[in-house]
């Protein structure tokens, strides 16, 4: 027929058109042209597109055909990830960047302390789990093809010519993989030419599905209420939900959408910017609500038209044809083509860097022990067990598919996939969120699930008595009754997909925590564990490598054949220059030992990379000692910070009190100075009369008596002040220089404050009535009562002096305030200025100049005599006169008692 | 608890971005729980009449379903211009 020749040759045209556009992107890539288009958020998320393949465009319909609205699951599980890719993605979208992770067995392999061993089993694991999915896609390939066979035949087509068209799309998807998947070695490159023919084919078979299901919806139900009816109105008309299904489809396929392989490699592997999954994250689910909108309606008009009996998975290209549109029906070819070729090739992709990184290269440098230094480019070897993997992994997916036979519905199959490939969702997030999980936890969690998974979902998916007997199914493992696949421990009833998920993923769960919690990690387990967990805290480097021992050279070599001449020696001699040593090789510091490794990473993984670092530094790199180094480091960090801000404090306190110890200076020497001055003064008034009259005396002749009497009385009066102020300057500064010896003794207050009465009385002529009150003064003390009768009598002479008073009257108040006793004297008289108060106790301040007798040292010997004493004296406000208080310290009081 | 060193407060700009992180975060739990209520929804057996019709349901979904792409694509716009930080700050 025409119509299967145009097929033929539009799916050719197709291919040809992918192989132009993938060729186009590469050299627009390596140029550097069209950056703004192969790195924009909108090819991301349309790479992401690769979680819709065939099953989803042709085995979603068939789903909703036999379980109504439960397809809907597998792309909730995602769009709820992808919204909330804050919690995962983003913390997953970081380690993958910082580390240059390249595969999921890389990420989980290098957080438990780049142990290749894990990588393997994640490798194998991951190879089992998608294997089958691999293989459902070129089913759903030739099964398309030949629907359309029998369209036009009225026959379905032999299965040889199947089986033919099968391995010829194999073929071709080996080819184009190859061709445009393994061109580079680093994996965080991104492969344009597959980027670019991803994206272009996410947009083919969202134009496909749409347009099938507005062709529906518009086109043969009439319209969106009609297609809301008929469907209300078919055999799926209502809600029937097995509600645990519901939410463990759910759950499952969230946890495939981080694990898958494939979707590893688009999402984290090659995202080039964390803003992407911003866009992403309303753009994807965006995408998933298009794909599985028209689902349902496709469904149930496919049954009302089609003859029963028709496969339901194909509903999206038999119900075109049957209406005639060819070609539409051709356009949904291409959709479901597309689908399925995307995901083939970008999951083989991420497999064949799996196993050639884990565990083809690590044989091949067992097998050349010591060789990394040899010259030779293993560049070639990478590149070659890469495309020799995508070969195998293609190889087994055709050997599975026609093994198989192509029976099964789709769905179970591609459930199977996933539930294989959430066994290592324990092991992902305890490593990026909890630091006590091991790598012993996370190979029995791995091991415990997948046998789980095994045992009850892939075995028994082949039907009793093919994989497992009939007598497993009935009676159990060995005849052991809880050992029965679909009904674990004794607990039948549970739908066989929710029983396998729930079961493996728990005991997986469990055993990976229980274990955890049991082991004790290596070193460089905790130190990776410790990085990956606190990746947005410091993604600074680890230190790992005592390189004294590596040889530059070596490490040169051994870059060369990895990185290629060109990029090692640019790597080296940016690590030179950084060094400052020009054009010699760099020294192998631990830092550049970590930087090459992770360069070396994202071209053979991480545990790789390690392995042949090592082989040349030799030995373990990583000591409990450089661990605790590296978490010191932070620790020191912060304490040096705070010990800075203390001393920062402290230097600033040290300021205040230098600039506060400055003006007291500065105060002091103003101080020195007037006091030099007024001293001079004070010294140079009786001088000056003292001269002149004795000049007088010698000089005049013919003075009487009488006059010489005179000048002689007023020699000596000026010579009684002047030892009187020589007497008060020797007393304030032997008092000031703390050389005055005290002289203590035992006394009542009463009879100190009687001897400085009298003596004041005696001493001025103008008195002043003086208020007692006796029995309050009977306190016996113990100071230097001389010293402090010295005091009295100098308060009490200062109030005979200066209380303006008419008729003056002091009051000599005495309390007591705690162990203190205080004496207060209160004159009647105009009290002190406020400006005046702070100075009066100062040497030379005077309090009016009306008297000029005093040299205004009486208050500050009294201050200086209180002081040493221990006790104070001040002025007293609010009581109407001049008043002065007293305190004399209790101890000496008390001691007296 | 805040790190030593860290602000324990923000100014309005920061602190609104805050709050849209915070709603990120709380997206995702908003859709499960949305999404799980159909598990309440009476199954349709013989004789009840009161099962939710399948049209009913898919408008449901479909709906939460456009409710978080929209809330998603507002709360993306708001902080595209989001500095680059450390998520463990707690300031408020």
């Amino acid at each position: 027929m025409a119509s299967l020749n145009v097929l033929v040759a539009v799916s050719l045209a197709y291919v040809f058109l992918l192989f132009c556009v993938a060729f186009a992107a590469e050299r627009a890539g390596v140029q550097g042209r069209a950056g703004w288009l192969l790195r924009s958020p909108l090819v991301y998320t349309l790479s992401l597109s690769i979680y819709c393949t065939a099953w989803t465009f042709y085995g979603a319909v068939g789903y909703a055909a036999r379980s109504g609205l439960e397809y809907v699951t597998i792309y909730l599980g995602p769009s709820l990830v992808i919204v909330g890719w804050w919690w995962i993605l983003r913390r997953l979208v970081r380690i993958g960047r910082s580390y240059k992770v390249t595969s999921i067995a890389d990420l989980i392999s290098s957080r438990y302390g780049k142990s290749n061993g894990l990588a393997i089993v994640v490798t194998v694991m991951a190879v089992i789990g998608v294997t089958p999915y691999i293989a459902l896609q070129l089913q759903s390939v030739t099964a398309s093809l030949s629907i359309f066979i029998a369209a036009q035949h009225g026959s379905l087509a032999e299965s040889g010519d199947a089986h033919a068209a099968g391995l010829w799309i194999s073929v071709g998807l080996a080819l184009f993989t190859v061709l445009f998947g393994t061109r580079n070695l680093n994996v965080n490159e991104r492969q344009h030419g597959v980027v670019i023919a991803v994206a272009v084919e996410a947009v083919v078979k969202l134009i496909a599905l749409l347009a099938v299901g507005v062709f529906v919806v518009w086109g043969i139900a009439g319209g969106v209420s009609e297609t809301l009816a008929r469907i209300d109105a078919s055999s799926l008309g209502t809600w029937q939900m097995n509600g645990s299904r519901w939410a463990a489809l759910t759950f499952v396929s969230a946890a495939a959408f981080l694990c898958l392989p494939r979707m590893f490699q688009v999402m984290i592997v090659e995202n080039d910017d964390e803003r992407y999954l911003q866009i992403a994250s309303w753009a994807f689910p965006l995408y998933l609500m298009l794909m599985s909108l028209f689902v349902v309606p496709i469904a149930v008009i496919g049954l009302d038209l089609l003859p029963a009996g028709s496969n339901p998975d194909f509903f999206v290209l038999s119900l075109p044809l049957s209406q005639g549109q060819e070609g539409l029906a051709m356009l949904s070819f291409l959709g479901g083509f597309s689908s399925a070729t995307s995901m083939v090739i970008v999951a083989t992709l991420a497999l064949s860097t799996m196993v050639s990184n884990h565990v083809v290269m690590p044989i091949f440098l067992y097998l050349r022990q010591g060789g990394a230094t040899q010259s030779g480019d293993v560049r070639n070897v990478v590149i070659l067990s890469r495309r020799l993997s995508v070969l195998a992994i293609i190889g087994f997916g055709y050997i599975y598919y026609r093994a198989s036979g192509g029976s099964g519905a789709l769905a179970a199959i591609g459930l199977i996939s996933f539930a294989g490939v959430a066994q290592f969702l324990p092991a992902m997030l305890g490593g990026i969120f909890w630091r006590g999980a091991t790598r012993a936890g996370a190979f029995v969690g791995l091991g415990v699930g997948f046998s789980v998974w095994v045992f009850t979902m892939l075995l028994p998916s082949f039907g009793p008595g093919a994989a497992l007997s009939v007598d497993t199914f009935a009676n159990g493992l060995f005849g052991l009754g809880w050992l029965r696949p679909q009904a674990l421990f004794g607990i039948p009833g549970l739908d066989p997909t929710v029983h396998a998920i729930f079961w493996s993923l728990l005991l997986n769960g469990v055993s990976f925590v229980l274990v955890s919690l049991m082991t004790f990690p290596q070193p460089l387990e905790r130190l990776q564990g410790a990085q990956f967990v606190n990746v947005f805290d410091h993604s600074g480097q680890t230190r790992g490598w005592q390189a004294s021992v590596a040889e530059s050279e070596d490490l040169m070599i051994m870059a060369q054949r990895i990185l290629g001449a060109r990029e090692a020696q640019r790597l080296f001699q940016a690590e030179a220059q950084r060094q400052g040593r020009g054009d010699y090789l760099p020294e192998p510091t631990a830092d550049f030992l970590q930087r090459l490794e992770r360069e070396l990473a994202s071209s053979v993984g991480g545990a790789t990379a390690h392995a042949m670092i090592s082989q040349i530094v030799g030995g373990s790199a990583v000591s409990v000692q450089d661990l605790l180094a590296v978490a010191d480091e932070s620790a020191q960090m912060l304490e040096y910070s705070s010990q800075l801000e203390a001393k920062s404090r402290e230097l600033s306190q040290t300021a205040a009190k230098l600039r506060h110890a400055n003006a007291k200076l500065m105060q002091l020497s103003d101080q020195k100075d007037a006091f030099l001055s007024q001293i001079s003064h004070e010294l140079r008034t009786p001088m000056t009369s003292i001269r002149a009259f004795s000049e007088i005396l010698r000089d005049t002749d013919g003075l009487g008596p009488l006059e010489k009497t005179k000048y002689a009385n007023i020699i000596h009066v000026e010579a009684i002040r002047l030892t009187r102020l020589l007497d008060d300057l020797l007393d304030l500064s032997v008092l000031e220089n703390g050389q005055v010896t005290l002289n203590q003794q035992s006394g009542s207050l009463v009879d100190v404050l009687d001897q400085a009465v009298a003596t004041a009385e005696a001493s001025e002529a103008r008195s002043i009535a003086i208020k007692r009150r006796r029995l309050e003064e009977t306190v016996t003390l113990h100071t230097d009562l001389d010293r402090l009768s010295q005091v009295f009598i100098n308060l009490i002479t200062n109030a005979q002096k200066y209380c303006g008073s008419d008729t003056p009257e002091l009051q000599i108040v005495v309390q007591r305030a705690g162990d203190s006793i205080l004496v207060d004297f209160i004159d009647n008289g105009s009290g002190i200025p406020v400006a005046s108060r702070e100075v009066m106790f100062e040497k030379f301040s005077r309090i009016g100049a009306e008297d000029a007798a005093g040299a205004g040292l009486g208050l500050a010997i009294c201050r200086e005599i209180m002081t040493r004493l221990g006790g104070n004296v001040n002025y007293l406000d609010g009581t109407g006169g001049t008043a002065f208080r007293v305190t004399v310290p209790g101890r000496q009081a008390l001691a007296a008692q | 608890m805040a790190k030593p060193g860290t602000p324990l407060f923000l100014e309005r700009g920061s602190y609104r971005q805050r709050r849209m992180m915070d709603a990120v975060k709380l997206i995702a739990i908003l859709g499960a729980g949305l999404w799980m209520i159909p598990l309440l929804w009476p199954t349709a057996e013989p004789g009840t009449a009161q099962a939710v019709s399948l049209s009913q349901a898919l408008l449901y979904v479909f709906g939460v379903w456009w409710f978080l792409i929209a809330i998603a694509y507002v709360l993306a716009r708001n902080i595209r211009d989001m500095p680059e930080q450390s998520d463990e700050t707690e300031a408020m």
